[in-house]
């Protein structure tokens, strides 16, 4: 637990609290934020677990997040907090900070007991307050948001005459505060160049530990950044070395995924129960865990080509998933639920993740498969090319009448709707690559015939032609806009935001060059990117007006 | 005589205006209600309540719009349902949506305008807040709740947005509803003993430290971070309405009832039976929830704007059918489509009957509130934003006439916008922008 190491460098907090006065006086010119992300349900729960560890129950419902340019974690530059979701973030702080005090976990939580149990207690409250605020906010206190928050743990021991509630309602606040539920990025203009911010040295600490393991500065980071460390290549560089060791890097590489391939849509999914019952809330979780291992698997523990998640044989199973795909999957007696190693066989129609649920099941309608979402979503969120949306006007009624016997499949159901010149320039972007995963029925199952008729998955992408599946991965793996999309997608992740021209001319010049120079190690790009000074220097605000407006961002990824 | 009798609310208009066809967005006095109406303890009329009910993918055209304006003496077939409640609602047929040339996202362009007025240009998100909202921030702001969101198909989706695009998400779970309003933190209204909690007041304590601290940050933010901090602010301060109100004795409201935890949710889905029962409980805990004084605005989303609607045991949904099936020509409609629409018109149905049936002495619950009925297309099969069904369902507490047809052929959706929130009280006179910019109340439907 963050909470201990924390207390057992007190110096440390008093470090902060000096350094932090000293901010409040900066010479550099007023503080400007320059960022404001709302923290995500998996940051909230991470910071939480790791300031209080995994005792600590966390119950509510989070704030839907806003998806933009295809991230959440664009999004999250532009959500607020409703009244609905404010309440929601009271009851959970009440519940947190009520654990926290309580007598179970009192001892292990405060580093300090007060004078007397029925009254206030200043400088145990300080001690324990200015140690929690500072992962919370992600920063030391201020010396007066510490006095303010000393003087209600004070005021509500002495109305209610328990000590322990005045620091309970104290860290109620810091829960719900603007300073803990959104990433706060301040910065200083620098006379020298009025287009951009520099961003300060907490703010430089957040970037970096929320990229790289998706939870707040640990204390060795914070430490760093008291002691101006990430002001200097070499003290930066040995953060993100340290960082990019540690097994936490998993978590940040698991949460960009989550958030690039979109599993935030496997919270409404759901098939049709008489059609597929086998489909379940638990399928639709593993088949997301299923990728998610394969990605950990290929691109951390193989330190594998990004490019091979498309064509790889390697993936993992748990009996549930294997009866989807109808592959027989043996787990140990004790351990039914067991994830198991497997590999598809080398002539298999399945490899890669776009053949896993995770995808075909999340891009299909309840009941059916749908190449042409398949083919929308192949071209948006691996390839990061925005498809047009539909004109209005259209005759769809050829699309999917499945009652008609000249139209079997959805392959003759597509062409004919083709056939309409109002709708032929986008579906010929996206039906031809969704029908090479046709094989998939909605739930992720293999199938061969589709209303008794065969199913000829071939297609072509981008002037590659495919016969199946696995050489559709193999179009994508060659595609170069695969791993130009994967920079710029990292890289919106990162700073929270679509990039500006200027960011992303930088981006292509120096990102996706090192990337594709590189092998297409994604450790090695998190490296560049964070070991960067361009990731810590933002352009100042009202000098992005040459941002392209969302939902204009037509072939983002391009070409390096 | 009293002020109500004094000065009512066509005398006002005619003295301002020579009792030409014009309305202008008054703010509506209490003292100018019904006499009739039901009372508080201290005389004070119940207050207007505002209501949405929101569905996708339209009507078929043809097919709901009663033959003749002005009073309602029939109704579509599709519209059948509220028969029984034909004197409470007013139908609206032929109101568009004008693009003046911009694009027309399919299920989102119509949604968007219909809501806030505006119809965004290419590659744009509306930063204007929805009507609901806009009633809300005029008369929700001393109850417990500024308002309460549902979604009947499990989507936290709403149509409900405020100001910078921020959306008020919708609760899926009847039971989580039902915790909210009349868990821990509900005062009953009726009850003998009220003993003020202490630990409501450092609970106070605690947010006046939250909105302290947020002082040091608002001077720092560039315009757009500027609204997001100050929606938190007006989040944090519902809050404290909330807790202010949890430490007074609340005013006695004799048709509150407390109910009981609601049985028989099923988990949320876009299933019909499973939305239909689920909308049954929430409309069932809504009307609890407004009868108590706990909110005036509630906003009910069917189902989201391109409906994912489906019957069980068949693969295709409810949009795509309206993209897909075949017109029957022996029927003249798409059957599948239909099938939709009449569970969603039972819904619409179920949702009056409830309303309707709430008693509050000699008048219902109903009789107070405004409920506006949109949806976000006309006819669904070509993404038609002309003919949008809309309806106003209640009398408003007097403010609205009701029982009527108003047919036009093409008038600005905005007119029904406009005219509900003046009926709401929101001192507005024109409203959207554009073609869809309109001042002209629909004069004949407010009382």
């Amino acid at each position: 637990m963050i909470i201990r190491k924390l207390c057992a460098i007190a110096v440390l907090t008093a470090a902060f609290v000096v350094a932090a006065a000293c901010a409040e006086a900066d010479p550099a010119g007023p503080a400007r934020l320059v960022g404001m992300r709302r923290i995500t349900q998996e940051q909230y729960r991470q910071i939480v677990a790791d300031v209080f560890g995994k005792s600590i129950r966390i119950g509510g419902r989070f704030e839907p997040d806003q998806r933009d340019a295809g991230l959440i974690a664009v999004g999250a530059s532009q959500v607020s907090v409703t009244a609905s979701g404010f309440e929601q973030y009271d009851d959970m702080a009440r519940s947190i900070a009520a654990q926290v005090v309580d007598e179970q976990h009192r001892p292990a939580m405060i580093p300090c007991a007060p004078a007397a149990l029925h009254a206030a207690d200043d400088a145990c409250a300080g001690k324990f307050l200015g140690s929690v605020g500072a992962t919370l906010y992600r920063r030391p206190l201020t010396q007066r948001e510490l006095a303010d928050e000393i003087k209600i743990a004070s005021d509500v021991a002495g109305r209610l005459h328990d000590f322990y509630a005045g620091l309970g309602s104290a860290l109620t606040g810091m829960l719900e505060s603007a300073q803990f539920l959104f990433r706060q990025e301040v910065g200083h203009a620098d006379p020298a160049d009025i287009a951009h911010v520099e961003l300060d040295t907490w703010s430089k600490a957040s970037r970096l530990s929320f990229l790289l393991w998706n939870a707040a500065p640990d204390p060795l980071l914070l430490d760093a950044a008291a002691h101006g460390e990430l002001d200097t290549k070499s003290g930066l560089a040995r953060q993100a070395d340290r960082m990019l060791a540690s097994p936490r890097l998993e978590a940040g590489v698991r949460a960009f995924f989550t958030d690039m391939l979109g599993f935030s849509a496997f919270d409404g999914l759901a098939k049709d129960p008489v059609l597929y019952p086998k489909f379940s809330a638990r399928v639709a979780a593993d088949a997301q865990e299923q990728t998610l291992r394969t990605i950990v698997d290929l691109l951390l523990t193989r330190h594998g080509d990004y490019r091979d998640l498309f064509t790889t044989h390697e993936t993992f199973l748990t009996p549930l998933l294997g009866a989807i795909y109808r592959i027989p999957v043996t787990t140990p007696d004790d351990l039914p639920d067991a994830w198991v190693r497997y590999a598809y066989p080398k002539d298999a129609d399945q490899a890669g993740i776009l053949t896993e649920a995770s995808f075909v099941a999340l891009h299909s309608q309840p009941g059916r498969s749908s190449p042409t979402v398949r083919g929308k979503a192949l071209r948006e969120v691996v390839l990061c090319q925005k498809v047009p949306d539909p004109p209005g006007n259209v005759n769809f009624a050829l699309v999917q009448d499945t009652s008609n016997p000249a139209f079997k499949t959805a392959r003759q159901r597509l062409t004919a709707h083709r056939s309409e010149a109002t709708c032929a320039g986008c579906h010929k972007i996206m039906d031809p690559i969704g029908l090479g995963l046709e094989n998939f029925d909605t739930t992720g199952a293999f199938r061969a015939m589709e209303n008794g008729a065969p199913i000829d998955a071939a297609g072509e992408l981008d002037g590659i032609k495919f016969t199946n599946a696995t050489e559709l991965g193999r179009a994508i793996h060659d595609n170069p806009a695969a791993p130009a999309c994967l920079v710029n997608r990292l890289y919106g992740y990162a700073i929270g935001r679509t990039p500006s021209k200027e960011e992303t001319t930088w981006m292509h010049s120096e990102l996706t060059r090192a990337f594709t120079g590189g092998g297409y190690d994604i450790k090695a790009l998190l490296r560049k990117l964070a070991t960067s000074d361009e990731f810590y220097r933002v352009a100042s605000p009202d000098r992005r007006a040459g941002d392209p407006a969302p939902g204009k961002l037509a072939l983002q990824g391009g070409q390096p | 005589m009293n002020l109500g009798e004094r000065l009512g609310r066509r005398r006002v208009l005619r003295g301002m205006l020579g009792g030409t066809a014009v309305a202008v967005g008054l703010p509506f006095l209490d003292c100018m209600l019904n006499a009739n109406g039901t009372a508080l303890a201290d005389g004070a009329p119940l207050p207007t309540i505002f209501a949405t009910w929101f569905f996708g993918c339209g009507l078929n055209p043809g097919r709901w719009e009663p033959k003749s304006a002005g009073k309602l003496a029939d109704l579509g077939p599709e519209l059948e349902p509220l028969r029984p409640y034909m004197s409470k609602i007013n139908v609206m047929s032929g109101f568009k949506v004008h693009l003046d040339g911009k694009p027309a996202l399919p299920h989102i362009t119509g949604r968007i305008a219909v809501q806030t007025g505006v119809v965004p240009a290419a590659g744009q998100k509306t930063a204007l807040p929805s009507v609901d909202t806009i009633i809300a921030d005029q008369i929700g702001t001393k109850t417990r709740f500024r308002s309460l969101e549902v979604s009947c198909i499990g989507s936290r989706l709403s149509e409900s947005v405020r100001a910078g695009n921020i959306m008020n998400p919708s609760e899926v779970s009847p039971a989580a509803l039902y915790t909210r309003i009349f868990g821990p933190d509900f005062r009953d209204p009726n009850a003998a003993d009220f003993v003020p909690d202490p630990k409501v007041m450092a609970r106070q304590s605690v947010l006046s430290g939250v909105k302290d601290q947020l002082a040091d940050i608002q001077g720092m933010v560039g315009a757009a971070d500027k609204v997001r901090l100050d929606e938190y602010l007006t989040s944090l301060r519902q809050m404290e309405q909330q807790l202010s109100l949890e430490l007074q004795r609340p005013e006695p409201l004799k048709a509150c009832s407390v109910p009981t935890q609601p049985a028989g949710e099923m988990p949320p889905n876009a299933e019909v039976s499973t939305m239909l029962n689920n909308h049954r409980l929430f409309v069932r805990l809504l009307a609890s929830a407004l009868a108590c004084g706990q909110t005036r605005v509630a906003n009910i989303a069917l189902t989201e704007g391109l409906s994912t609607l489906r019957k069980s045991g068949s693969a295709v949904i409810h949009h795509t059918h309206t993209h897909e099936e075949p017109v029957d020509p022996k029927l003249g409609y798409q059957p599948n489509v239909t099938w939709f629409i009449q569970n969603i018109m039972t819904a619409m149905g179920d949702m009056i009957a409830t309303f309707d049936g709430f008693r509050e002495g000699d008048r219902s619950l109903l009789d107070r509130m405004l409920v506006w009925v949109t949806s976000e297309t006309g006819y669904a099969k070509m993404h038609a934003l002309d003919n949008i069904p809309t309806l106003t369902v209640g009398g408003a507490n007097g403010r609205l006439r009701t029982g009527q047809h108003i047919q036009t052929a093409g008038d600005p959706i905005t007119r029904v916008g406009l005219t509900v929130q003046q009926a709401m009280g929101v001192p507005v006179n024109d409203w959207g922008a554009d073609s869809m910019g309109t001042s002209r109340t629909i004069t004949e439907i407010m009382a």
